[in-house]
C-alpha cells in the first residue's frame, strides 16, 4: 500500500498516521469523486429522460435533432451559459445571486450519506460503498434535505416579483406540511430497524423482507410526500405556470434558471435513492441471501450497485410518468391532503406498527422472514381498508364513480345558491 | 492513531466553525433585513451543528439543523415574509439616546458577566444526575439518547409535551378574532 504516492504525501504531513487512516482519505475522496461526476452527468441526463419521456407519454417524438437528441443536454448546457443573465433592477442582489446555489447544494450533500453498494474488497482493505457512512445517516438525509427549501423561499424573496413571492410562500408552506408526514412515516421504519444509520436499516430489510412489504401505508405516505418536498407535479405549486407565471423562478435567466432545474432533477435523484434505501432494500438483491454475506467480492459489488441504480432508476421514471399523467392539486387541497390525511393517517399507522411490533416481540418471534411474513399479512388487510377509504366507493377513478344521493343534493344546492348569492349583489 | 495529524484537523475546524458561528451572529443583530437577518441566524445554528458534531454529538447537531434551521426558522421566514414589514430602516427595536445608552450599557454589562464566569473557579459541568442511567448499546448513536428519555426520565419528557400542548392550545386561544366567541 505504501506504492501509492498520495499515501506518501500523508506519510509527510504525520510519519505516525497509521496506513489505514491514509486508506480511508484517499478512498472518500475517490468516492466523492465519483459520485459527484456520476450524479452530475445523470442529472443531465435525466433532463433528456423527462423530455424523451413526455414525448413517448405524449405521443411525440421528443428531442431528436442534436446528436438524434443524444447531445441536447450539452447544447441545452452551452446555450445557458452563454445567454445573458438579467438581474432585477430591485432585487437583494446578494440572495438573488445565492438563492439558485442554496437549493441545490442539499441535494448533493445528501447523497454522501446512502450506501449505493456492498463493500468492496481491495488489495488495500474492505471499502464501503458509502462516501461517509454517518451513525446518524437517516436522520442527516432529513436534516440536510430540510435546508433545501430556503433556496426556493429566498429565490421568490430576493426577486421582488409578486409571482415569485407568492410561488416561495407556497413552497415554504408546502414543504413544511409534508415535511411532518414524511418524517412521521418514517418513524416505523426505524421502530423496525431500531436505528437511524442506513447500512442497518438496509441490513434489517435483507433479514426481514422489504420494507414495503412491511410498511406499505409508510411507503404511501413516504412516496407522495417526496412528489411534495421535490414540487414535482402534482405538487408543482411554487411554479404553477397557469397561475403565478414561473413561481419562484420567474425572474431567473440563463445559468441561473438552470441550476433551479439541476436541482429539481437533483432531489428528484435524492428523493429515488431515499425510498429505494429505506423501503425497497437499497443494494439488497431479492430471494438471496448471497449478495449480503461474505466474502464480498468484486462481482457482488457490481452485481448490487446494478441492482441499486436500477431500483434508483425505476423511481425517477415513476416521477415523471407521475408528472405526465395526473393534474395539478389545487392550494387548498393540497394543505388538506397534507394535514387531514397524511399527517392523522401516518400517525395512526406508527400506533398501530409500534403495537404490532411489542406484540410480535412479547411473543418471541424471531426477528427474520415470520416476522416479516406476519407483519406483511397485515399490510394488505390495511392497505385494502385504506384503499376503500380513500376511494369512497369510486372505484379509483372519479369518471366512473355513481354519484350518491347527498352528494348529488350539495351539488343542486350549490348551484341553486350560486343565482341567489350574484341577485344579492346586483 | 496519527492523533496529531487529528488534534490539528480539529482545532482548525473548531476555529474555522467557531470564528463563523460568531461573525455570523454579529451580523444577525446588526442587519436591519429581518429576511438577511434570519439568514445569518441559519449560518449561526448551522455552525454550531457542525462544533456539535465535532464533540461527537452527532444526534444534537443533526437535531440542530433539522429543529432550527430546517423548521423554526423556515417558518420565521415565511412570517417576515407574509408580514411584509415595511422599510427596515423604520424599523428598529432600540430608539432614542437614552434607549442606546441603556443597551450599550447592558452588553456591556453581559459581556463582563461572561468573563467573570470564565475566570471563576466554579466548577462549571452540568451536575450528573442520580438516578442511575442506563445506556445502551443497541440502537447505534440514539441509543443513548433515548434510553435515559425513554425509561429514567419518561415522566419529565411527557411532561414537558404536555407543556408544550398547552402552550401551543394557548397560542390558538389569544390568537383568535374576540368576535368569534
Amino acid at each position: 500500500m505504501t506504492h501509492l504516492p498520495l499515501f506518501a504525501l500523508f506519510q509527510v504531513a504525520d510519519p505516525q498516521l497509521p496506513p489505514t487512516e491514509g486508506i480511508f482519505l484517499i478512498g472518500t475522496v475517490v468516492k466523492m469523486f465519483i459520485v459527484f461526476s456520476v450524479y452530475m452527468v445523470g442529472v443531465a441526463m435525466l433532463t433528456l429522460a423527462e423530455r424523451k419521456i413526455s414525448a413517448w407519454i405524449q405521443d411525440r417524438h421528443g428531442p431528436n435533432r442534436v446528436g438524434y437528441g443524444w447531445l441536447q443536454p450539452a447544447a441545452d448546457g452551452l446555450k445557458n451559459i452563454m445567454k445573458e443573465e438579467t438581474y432585477p433592477d430591485s432585487a437583494n442582489l446578494p440572495l438573488f445571486i445565492l438563492a439558485p446555489a442554496i437549493s441545490f447544494i442539499p441535494a448533493m450533500i445528501t447523497w454522501a450519506v446512502i450506501p449505493f453498494a456492498s463493500p468492496l474488497p481491495t488489495p488495500w482493505g474492505r471499502i464501503d460503498m458509502v462516501v461517509a457512512d454517518l451513525p446518524v445517516g437517516f436522520l442527516f438525509c432529513l436534516a440536510i434535505s430540510s435546508l433545501g427549501v430556503y433556496g426556493i423561499v429566498l429565490a421568490g424573496w430576493s426577486s421582488n416579483n409578486k409571482y415569485a413571492l407568492l410561488g416561495g410562500l407556497r413552497s415554504s408552506a408546502q414543504m413544511i406540511s409534508y415535511e411532518i408526514a414524511m418524517g412521521m412515516s418514517t418513524v416505523c421504519v426505524l421502530l423496525l430497524s431500531g436505528n437511524v444509520s442506513l447500512s442497518t436499516i438496509i441490513q434489517q430489510q435483507a433479514t426481514m423482507g422489504w420494507n414495503v412489504l412491511l410498511l406499505s401505508i409508510a411507503f404511501f405516505i413516504f412516496l407522495v410526500s417526496s412528489f411534495a418536498e421535490t414540487n414535482r407535479l402534482p405538487f408543482d405549486l411554487p411554479e404553477a405556470e397557469s397561475e403565478l407565471v414561473a413561481g419562484y423562478h420567474t425572474e431567473y435567466s440563463a445559468m441561473k434558471f438552470s441550476f433551479f432545474f439541476i436541482a429539481e432533477y437533483a432531489n428528484m435523484v435524492t428523493a429515488s435513492a431515499l425510498i429505494t434505501s429505506l423501503f425497497f432494500g437499497g443494494w439488497d438483491i431479492p430471494f438471496t441471501q448471497w449478495d449480503n454475506l461474505p466474502p464480498f467480492t468484486v462481482l457482488k459489488t457490481v452485481l448490487t450497485l446494478g441492482v441499486f441504480l436500477t431500483k434508483v432508476l425505476f423511481f425517477l421514471f415513476f416521477f415523471m410518468w407521475i408528472r405526465w399523467t395526473v393534474p395539478r392539486f389545487r392550494y387548498d387541497q393540497l394543505m388538506s391532503l397534507g394535514w387531514k390525511v397524511m399527517l392523522p393517517l401516518a400517525l395512526a399507522y406508527i400506533t398501530i406498527i409500534a403495537t404490532v411490533v411489542l406484540v410480535l416481540d412479547r411473543a418471541g418471534v424471531a426477528r427474520g422472514p415470520v416476522y416479516g411474513a406476519i407483519l406483511f399479512g397485515m399490510n394488505v388487510v390495511l392497505a385494502v381498508l385504506l384503499f376503500v377509504v380513500l376511494d369512497r366507493g369510486r372505484i379509483v377513478s372519479p369518471a366512473y364513480s355513481r354519484l350518491d344521493r347527498e352528494e348529488v343534493a350539495r351539488l343542486r344546492d350549490m348551484s341553486v345558491r350560486n343565482p341567489a348569492l350574484t341577485e344579492k349583489k346586483a | 492513531m496519527g492523533n496529531e495529524f487529528f488534534s490539528l484537523l480539529y482545532s482548525f475546524h473548531f476555529y474555522l466553525f467557531g470564528l463563523i458561528a460568531v461573525a455570523a451572529a454579529i451580523a444577525f443583530v446588526t442587519r436591519k433585513s429581518p429576511v438577511a437577518a434570519a439568514m445569518w441566524l441559519v449560518v449561526t445554528m448551522f455552525c454550531l451543528a457542525a462544533l456539535y458534531v465535532m464533540m461527537d454529538a452527532q444526534f444534537i447537531g443533526v437535531m440542530q439543523v433539522l429543529v432550527y434551521a430546517g423548521a423554526i426558522m423556515v417558518v420565521f421566514v415565511f412570517v417576515v415574509m407574509l408580514l411584509n414589514l415595511g422599510h427596515p430602516s423604520e424599523l428598529s427595536d432600540i430608539s432614542g439616546k437614552w434607549g442606546r445608552l441603556f443597551a450599550g450599557f447592558l452588553g456591556l454589562a453581559l459581556v463582563a458577566e461572561i468573563l467573570t464566569l470564565t475566570r471563576s473557579p466554579m466548577d462549571l459541568r452540568l451536575v450528573v444526575p442520580t438516578i442511575p442511567v442506563t445506556v445502551t448499546s443497541t440502537g447505534g448513536i440514539i441509543g443513548g439518547v433515548s434510553g435515559p428519555l425513554f425509561r429514567e426520565y419518561l415522566l419529565a419528557f411527557e411532561l414537558t409535551s404536555v407543556l408544550l400542548l398547552i402552550a401551543i392550545v394557548g397560542a390558538v386561544v389569544l390568537g383568535r378574532k374576540r368576535s368569534a366567541s
